[in-house]
C-alpha cells in the first residue's frame, strides 16, 4: 500500500496536543507518525500542504442524507460527496429516514449504500421507539448488532416521561448512547420561530425557550435516576446552557452539541419570511447566542455539528410557517467555524477539537485524531481561501442555506479517507 | 427589506403587504387619496375610469365576506374587471400548490392580486414570486398583517380627530392572534400618535410586546383612562378551547366594552371595531350602536381606502389611466 507524506502544513491535532508546523506520515491507510519521520519511511506520494492546516477529518453528529425515503431532497451519494468536500469523514445519520431506522434491515440498506458510495463511515442512529411513534421501545439490541452507534427519537416526541425512563434503562443496559433532542411538544406547538420580538412582529407562531429547557431538565433528571449516558443534540438557548452546566458540575455523564448556525445567526437575521431561516430549534436571541458561544469555549457544549438538512426547492417554497425546517449546512461547517476563531471567540485548536476528537469521544470512535495506528482520515484546508456559495462550488443536492451567494473564508483542499485522497479541490489541479 | 419589496425605485407603492417600512408621507398620501374618493359614493355615478381595462383577482384562501365585498366594490368603482376566487373550496383543496394557482392566473394576464391567506407571510411569498407587472395587495395574512384594514381605521380616526399627534389609543382584546392589531400599531406609531396601549390578559399578548411600541395593560379602567380612541378586537370562539381564556362571560366581565367602562375614556372618544362584532363578548350592544361608535363608518371608509391603495399601486406600475 501507498506511503504518503503530507508536508509543509500546519498540523492541528487537539487530541494529541499538536499545534505545530510539520509532517504527517501515512502508510497502509493508517497514521504512522506526526511531526517526525521514521527512519525507514520513504514516501511514495507527497502532498504539499504549504499555507494550509492539516487536521483530523471532521466527525459530524447530525447529517440527514435523505435516503432512504426522501431522495427528491438528496441521497447517500450526493450528500456523502458534500460531506467529503467539507472535510467530514464520519457522520451520524439520525433515524428519521423513511422508513425510519427501527429495524436491522434499514441499517443494512444504509450500510450497503454507504459502501457503494465509498463512504463507509455513515453511523446510523437507531430509532428509540418503533416507527419513532414514541410509545413502544425499538429492538435496540438488534439495532446495535446491525451497527447502530446510538439511539434517538430524532425530533419526534415521546409519549410520556415513563417511556423516556424505560428507554434510558433499556438502552443503557446495552451500553447504547441515547441522543436526545430536547423539545416539549405541548409548549412548542405549531411554532416556527423563536418566541420573541421578531415572531411577535411578523405574527409567526413562537416556540418559547422553555419548550427546550424544560424537556432538557426532565431528561437530565431521568439520566441521573437511570445512570444512562445521554447526549443532548442541538441546544439553542441560554436556559439549556445553564442546566447543562449545572448537570456537568454535578458530575452527570452528559454531553451536548450545537448546530453551527446557532453560533452565528439570531432571530434578528431573519429577513421577513425567508424560509431559509426556518430551522428547528429556531434561531434565538443575541443573548442566547452569547451563552452558546461561551458554553462552547468553557466546555459545557462539547461539539459543533452541521445539522445538515438538505431540501428540494418545493419544501422551501411557501408561506414561512408551511415550509420545511432545516438548512443544508455541511459545506458551510468549516468556514463558519473558522469565522468564530477569526472573531476571537474561540481558539483554532479548540474549534477543531469540537469538530473532531470531541464528537469522536462522544461516539466512542477511534477517529477524530491523528494518533498513530488510527485510520488516516485527514482534512487539509486553506484557512485564507475565500469562495462564494453558489451552484458551481456546491455539492449537496439541497441549496437551502441563508449563506447562498455569500462569500465565505476557509476551504477544504484535500480529504483523505483511510489514507486515500477522496476529495481534492478542483481548482488545485 | 420589506420596504424594498413593496416600493418601486422611485419610492412609490408597488405592492401593499404590510405597514412596516412605509413612512408617514406615504401613509398620508394614501389617506389623502382616499379622501378624494370618499365623496364619490354619494354621487349618482359611483365610478371613475382609473383602472379601466385592468383585471383584478381577489384570491381568498380564507373566507371573508366583508373584506372581499369592499375590495370588489372598490375595484368596480375604479372600473376594473374583477374576479373573486374562493380558493378555500377550490384549487388548493385539490392539491394544487399556492404557487401553481398564482402562475395559472398570471397566464391569464391579470394585473393585480388581492390576497387573503391563513398563514403569516403568504402575501410576501406571492409578491416575491409573481411576474413584475403584477401588484399584490395583502387582504390579511395569518397573524401578520391586514394593512388595508389598518389604513381604513386610520382614515376613520383622522375624520374624527383631524390629526394623529397627541392621540392616546387603546386596542383591546386578542392582540396575540390579531393581524389587524399588528398593522394598526405600526400605522399609529408611524403617523405619530402619543401613545398606543394594548389591553388584554397576558395569554392574548405577544411575547415582548413592548418591542412593538405599545404599552401593555391588563386592566380596562386604567387602560381606557383618558384615551381618544378605543379599538375593540374580535374574540374568536376557539380561544376558549386552548386555555387562552376561561369563558366568554369572564372575558366580557374583564375586557368587554360597556358604557360604564367607556366613561373612563375622553368624553369625545370614538369606539372602533374591525368587525364582525361579537355582541356581549367583546362589546355591549349599547356601545356598538351608541353615539360614540364609528363601526359602520369604518365599513364605508373601507371602499375609499381600498380604491386609493389599488389605484396607487397600479399607477406605479404605469397602469393607471
Amino acid at each position: 500500500m501507498t506511503k504518503i507524506l503530507i508536508k509543509n502544513g500546519h498540523i492541528i491535532d487537539p487530541a494529541n496536543n499538536i499545534d505545530a508546523n510539520g509532517i504527517v506520515c501515512i502508510a497502509d491507510g493508517n497514521i504512522v507518525s506526526v511531526l517526525e519521520q521514521a527512519a525507514d519511511f520513504t514516501a511514495e506520494q507527497i502532498i504539499d500542504a504549504s499555507g494550509q492546516i492539516v487536521c483530523p477529518g471532521f466527525v459530524d453528529l447530525s447529517v440527514r442524507l435523505r435516503e432512504p425515503g426522501q431522495t427528491q431532497k438528496g441521497n447517500i451519494l450526493s450528500e456523502t460527496r458534500a460531506a467529503l468536500s467539507a472535510g467530514v469523514t464520519s457522520l451520524c445519520l439520525p433515524p428519521d429516514t423513511k422508513p425510519c431506522i427501527d429495524s436491522p434491515a434499514v441499517v443494512e440498506f444504509i450500510k450497503d449504500k454507504a459502501e457503494k458510495a465509498d463512504y463507509p463511515q455513515i453511523h446510523s442512529i437507531g430509532a428509540l421507539t418503533q416507527r419513532l411513534a414514541g410509545s413502544e421501545l425499538s429492538a435496540m439490541f438488534a439495532l446495535k448488532q446491525a451497527g447502530c452507534i446510538a439511539v434517538s427519537n430524532a425530533s419526534e416526541p415521546l409519549g410520556n416521561l415513563l417511556i423516556l425512563r424505560r428507554a434510558m434503562e433499556y438502552s443503557s443496559s446495552h451500553d447504547l448512547l441515547l441522543m436526545f433532542r430536547a423539545n416539549e411538544a405541548a409548549l412548542s406547538g405549531k411554532g416556527c420561530a423563536h418566541e420573541g420580538a421578531v415572531a411577535s412582529r411578523y405574527g409567526l407562531p413562537g416556540i418559547p425557550e422553555a419548550a427546550e429547557s424544560i424537556a432538557l431538565a426532565q431528561c437530565l433528571e431521568l439520566a441521573e435516576l437511570t445512570g444512562c449516558r445521554v447526549h443532548i443534540s442541538q441546544i439553542s438557548c441560554k436556559q439549556s446552557v445553564i442546566k447543562l452546566q449545572q448537570a456537568k458540575k454535578y458530575g452527570l455523564n452528559v454531553t451536548a452539541d450545537v448546530a453551527i448556525h446557532q453560533l452565528h445567526l439570531t432571530e434578528d437575521n431573519i429577513t421577513p419570511f425567508d424560509s431559509n431561516y426556518h430551522v428547528l430549534p429556531p434561531l434565538r436571541s443575541a443573548i442566547d447566542r452569547q451563552y452558546l458561544r461561551e458554553a462552547l469555549v468553557n466546555g459545557t457544549i462539547d461539539a459543533i455539528c452541521s445539522d445538515h438538512q438538505p431540501h428540494d426547492l418545493d419544501a422551501k417554497l411557501g408561506a414561512f410557517p408551511e415550509t420545511e425546517a432545516g438548512v443544508a449546512a455541511l459545506e458551510t461547517l468549516l468556514p463558519l467555524t473558522l469565522a468564530l476563531t477569526q472573531q476571537h471567540r474561540i481558539g483554532l485548536s479548540q474549534a477543531i477539537a469540537s469538530l473532531t476528537c470531541k464528537p469522536a469521544q462522544i461516539l466512542g470512535l477511534a477517529t477524530g485524531a491523528l494518533t498513530p495506528g488510527y485510520a488516516a482520515d485527514v482534512c487539509i484546508f486553506d484557512p485564507q481561501a475565500s469562495w462564494q456559495v453558489n451552484r458551481d462550488n456546491w455539492h449537496s443536492a439541497g441549496c437551502n442555506t441563508p449563506y447562498w451567494q455569500q462569500t465565505l473564508t476557509g476551504r477544504v483542499t484535500h480529504t483523505l479517507l483511510a489514507g486515500k485522497t477522496v476529495y481534492r479541490l478542483a481548482e488545485l489541479s | 427589506m420589506t420596504r424594498h419589496i413593496q416600493l418601486t425605485e422611485q419610492g412609490k407603492l408597488k405592492h401593499f403587504l404590510t405597514i412596516e417600512g412605509l413612512d408617514k408621507e406615504l401613509l398620508t398620501e394614501i389617506l389623502d387619496t382616499a379622501e378624494s374618493f370618499a365623496g364619490m359614493s354619494e354621487h349618482q355615478v359611483k365610478k371613475v375610469p382609473l383602472l379601466r381595462g385592468k383585471t383584478i383577482v381577489n384570491l381568498f384562501f380564507e373566507n371573508s365576506t366583508r373584506t372581499r365585498t369592499t375590495f370588489e366594490l372598490a375595484a368596480t368603482r375604479l372600473s376594473a374587471d374583477v374576479l373573486s376566487m374562493n380558493i378555500a373550496t377550490s384549487a388548493t383543496s385539490k392539491g394544487e400548490s399556492l404557487l401553481d394557482t398564482i402562475h395559472n392566473l398570471e397566464a391569464m394576464h391579470v394585473d393585480m392580486f388581492v390576497v387573503r391567506h391563513a398563514l403569516s407571510g403568504a402575501a410576501h411569498f406571492i409578491a416575491q414570486h409573481t411576474a413584475p407587472h403584477i401588484s399584490v395587495i395583502n387582504a390579511g395574512d395569518g397573524q401578520h398583517a391586514h394593512p388595508t384594514q389598518a389604513m381604513l381605521d386610520m382614515f376613520t380616526i383622522r375624520q374624527h380627530k383631524k390629526q394623529f399627534e397627541g392621540l392616546k389609543v387603546a386596542i383591546v382584546g386578542d392582540i396575540l392572534h390579531s393581524r389587524v392589531a399588528r398593522s394598526q400599531i405600526l400605522a399609529l406609531n408611524t403617523l405619530g400618535v402619543a401613545e398606543v396601549r394594548v389591553i388584554a390578559p397576558k395569554t392574548l399578548l405577544p411575547a415582548q410586546v413592548k418591542t412593538m411600541g405599545v404599552i401593555p395593560m391588563h386592566d380596562m379602567d386604567e387602560g381606557l383612562n383618558d384615551v381618544d380612541v378605543v379599538i375593540m378586537l374580535r374574540l374568536q370562539k376557539e380561544r376558549m378551547n386552548s386555555a387562552f381564556l376561561p369563558s366568554e362571560s369572564e372575558f366580557f366581565r374583564c375586557f368587554g366594552l360597556t358604557e360604564a367602562k367607556l366613561k373612563r375614556a375622553k368624553a369625545d372618544a370614538i369606539v372602533m371595531h374591525p368587525g364582525p362584532i361579537n355582541r356581549g363578548v367583546e362589546i355591549a350592544s349599547s356601545v356598538a350602536d351608541g353615539p360614540q361608535s364609528v363601526i359602520l363608518q369604518q365599513v364605508s371608509n373601507g371602499v375609499a381606502v381600498r380604491m386609493a391603495i389599488m389605484s396607487m399601486a397600479m399607477h406605479s406600475q404605469g397602469g393607471a389611466a
